[in-house]
């Protein structure tokens, strides 16, 4: 394959890719941030505390974290063939991908906004706060570095799932390294498919991690 | 302002009952600094929390400016709008300083405002209005990590007055500061107690907090108040705890023979007269000084001495006597109580 034969094809699967992560991030964080909230306010002690709704929402979860995406995806085909009406294609591969990044953006979630000192949450509670000011002016603005962090790996967890899609035809460039690197043993388009995961990898990876360190700044002064 | 009658906490967890507050009544006059001193472990910082029902009495009630705040609580964790509302007039401040590191100074103070609704304009003004009553008028922009401990903790008590609080209650709120910053830190309470009225409560396991700034006290121990009173009337009364606590005396006699160990307590005009020299004058008796402690208690010179007089019960009482009529404070300590201490373990 010469360079100007790939070109397109690199072009329209990065596209692909990146409409796949993007739309699964932000339903992994429309979904996983709630339930990650939620995950710890339901805590025994929590402002919510409700041990039976926290048991519920943890176990959900944990099976959700526990497939494997693969087999997450093709158990989901008749669901996304009546969502989207199709179970191929970059738009039907969102969602399995933001079913299987739900669980796994919430858990980091819970982690991040569990760090948060409960004493924080007693002063505002003390003013006359609630749950929403709890929520909206404590727990994610102190979490945000940590929440950033998260998304940070969701979204390279989600490139790395988005190539796994490929392989039910969802497109972008795990379809191309699929169908061309090992189908028909186009070794140089393979490779060059990988490097360019590679690239988006490490700059959603440099990205993260500057608005991380930008967040931290100010509190470490 | 403050009055608790017969409050009880249990913790449960795991089978394990542990009695936090076991019938604690207090009462707290409108105006005053209310110091409540305990080992940690007594139970003060569960008492302070059940005020602003942080934490749900077992039993008991708390009533705040008048209102029952128990009766407030709805089920559960949850605080319905009526506590909610009750709880912005009552500001508190804590061991940690508990500053959101997320927000300016300035910010820090405004979030309270933010919960009573008040428009941009008015809680920048009035966050900066707060911010020079505490001092920090030049650190509005700074964050808490930038300040020091001291400076946290003004902004701390600047957030805790945003709501126009008639009560501040105050968790430890200088046990992380050195004690030249607490002594600031207590000095700015005082006004406050002084210039807005403000009634405060505060938590402590350390004697010159309260010698510093308390009018009245409460001493507890194993979840239960076992003296309280105004400090002054404390001082004045023979056997007191806190009195002890307060002005710690040295050791016992080491003169053989007969001789009579006497603690008098200074207090008011007293304190400023001869006594001691006219006393040994007046009987002809030799008086050696075992131990003393003078201070200023609520702006009030009073102090303890303990003194030894030669001679046993009987050829003493004279003496003793005449010490009562000089209107001083005269108790013969119980030996086994010489060494008792309460202070000098670290704060938690
Ligand atoms: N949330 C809790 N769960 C169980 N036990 C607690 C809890 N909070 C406090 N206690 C216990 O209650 C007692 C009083 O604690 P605390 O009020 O913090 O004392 P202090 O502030 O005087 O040091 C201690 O024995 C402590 O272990
Ligand atoms: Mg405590």
């Amino acid at each position: 394959m010469t360079w100007s034969e790939m070109r397109p094809l690199l072009e329209q699967g990065t596209i692909d890719t990146l409409y796949m992560v993007a739309w699964s991030t932000v339903y992994a964080v429309l979904g996983g941030l709630p339930i990650g909230v939620l995950l710890v306010l339901t805590d025994r002690g929590g402002p919510l505390g409700n041990v039976i709704a926290n048991k519920l929402l943890g176990v959900v979860v944990n099976i959700g974290r526990s497939l494997p995406f693969i087999i997450l995806m093709v158990a989901l085909i008749p669901f996304t063939r009546y969502v989207v009406g199709t179970a191929v294609g970059p738009t039907a591969a969102v969602v399995p991908l933001a079913i299987g990044a739900i669980p796994f953006f919430a858990r980091l979630v819970e982690t991040a906004v569990r760090e948060v000192d409960r004493g924080l949450v007693e002063a505002v509670q003390a003013m006359g706060g609630g749950t929403w000011t709890v929520v909206l002016k404590v727990l994610l603005p102190q979490a945000l570095p940590s929440l950033v962090a998260g998304l940070t790996t969701t979204v390279i967890a989600l490139i790395g799932y988005s190539a796994m899609a490929g392989a039910v035809g969802g497109g972008g460039l795990g379809t191309l390294a699929l169908t061309y690197g090992y189908q028909r043993f186009e070794d140089g388009f393979m490779l060059v498919t990988v490097v360019v995961l590679i690239v988006i990898v490490t700059a959603v990876q440099l990205l993260g991690d500057g608005v991380v360190r930008l967040l931290h700044r100010r509190e470490r002064a | 302002m403050i009055t608790t009658t017969d409050l009880t906490k249990v913790y449960r967890s795991r089978g394990r009952e542990v009695v936090a507050l076991d019938g604690v009544s207090i009462h707290v006059r409108p105006g005053e600094v209310y110091g409540v001193i305990g080992r940690s472990g007594a139970g003060k910082s569960t008492l302070i929390r059940c005020l602003n029902l942080l934490e749900r009495p077992t039993s008991g009630t708390v009533t705040v400016d008048g209102l029952d705040l128990t009766a407030l609580a709805g089920r559960g964790n949850r605080a319905g709008r009526p506590l909610r509302r009750a709880r912005g007039g009552i500001g508190m401040i804590f061991q940690h300083f508990n500053l959101l590191s997320s927000r300016t100074v300035r910010g820090n103070v405004e979030l309270p405002l933010e919960i009573l609704g008040l428009g941009r304009r008015e809680r920048a003004r009035k966050a900066l209005d707060l911010l020079d009553l505490v001092g920090l008028a030049d650190k509005a922009r700074a964050y808490p990590a930038q300040l020091s401990g001291g400076q946290k903790q003004r902004v701390g008590i600047a957030r805790a007055l945003a709501g126009d609080p008639k009560v501040l209650l105050s968790d430890e709120a200088t046990s992380a500061l050195d004690p030249e910053t607490t002594r600031s830190v207590l000095g700015l309470l005082r006004d406050l107690n002084r210039d807005l009225g403000l009634t405060v409560l505060l938590i402590t396991h350390e004697m010159d907090v309260v010698k510093a700034v308390c009018d009245s006290a409460a001493l507890m121990e194993h979840g239960r108040v076992i003296e309280s009173g105004a400090v002054s009337d404390l001082l004045a009364t023979p056997g007191s705890r806190l009195a002890r606590e307060l002005f710690p005396l040295g050791g016992g006699s080491e003169n053989d023979g007969p001789t009579t160990v006497a603690d008098i307590t200074f207090h008011g005009d007293s304190a400023a007269r001869p006594v001691i020299s006219r006393l040994a004058r007046t009987h002809g008796i030799d008086i050696s000084i075992l131990g003393a402690a003078m201070d200023t208690v609520g702006g009030r010179q009073v102090g303890r001495m303990r003194v030894e007089l030669p001679g046993g019960p009987d050829q003493t009482a004279a003496a003793l006597a005449f010490l009562r009529e000089q209107g001083l404070t005269v108790e013969i300590p119980d030996p086994g109580t010489l060494t008792e201490r309460l202070t000098g373990e670290g704060a938690r």
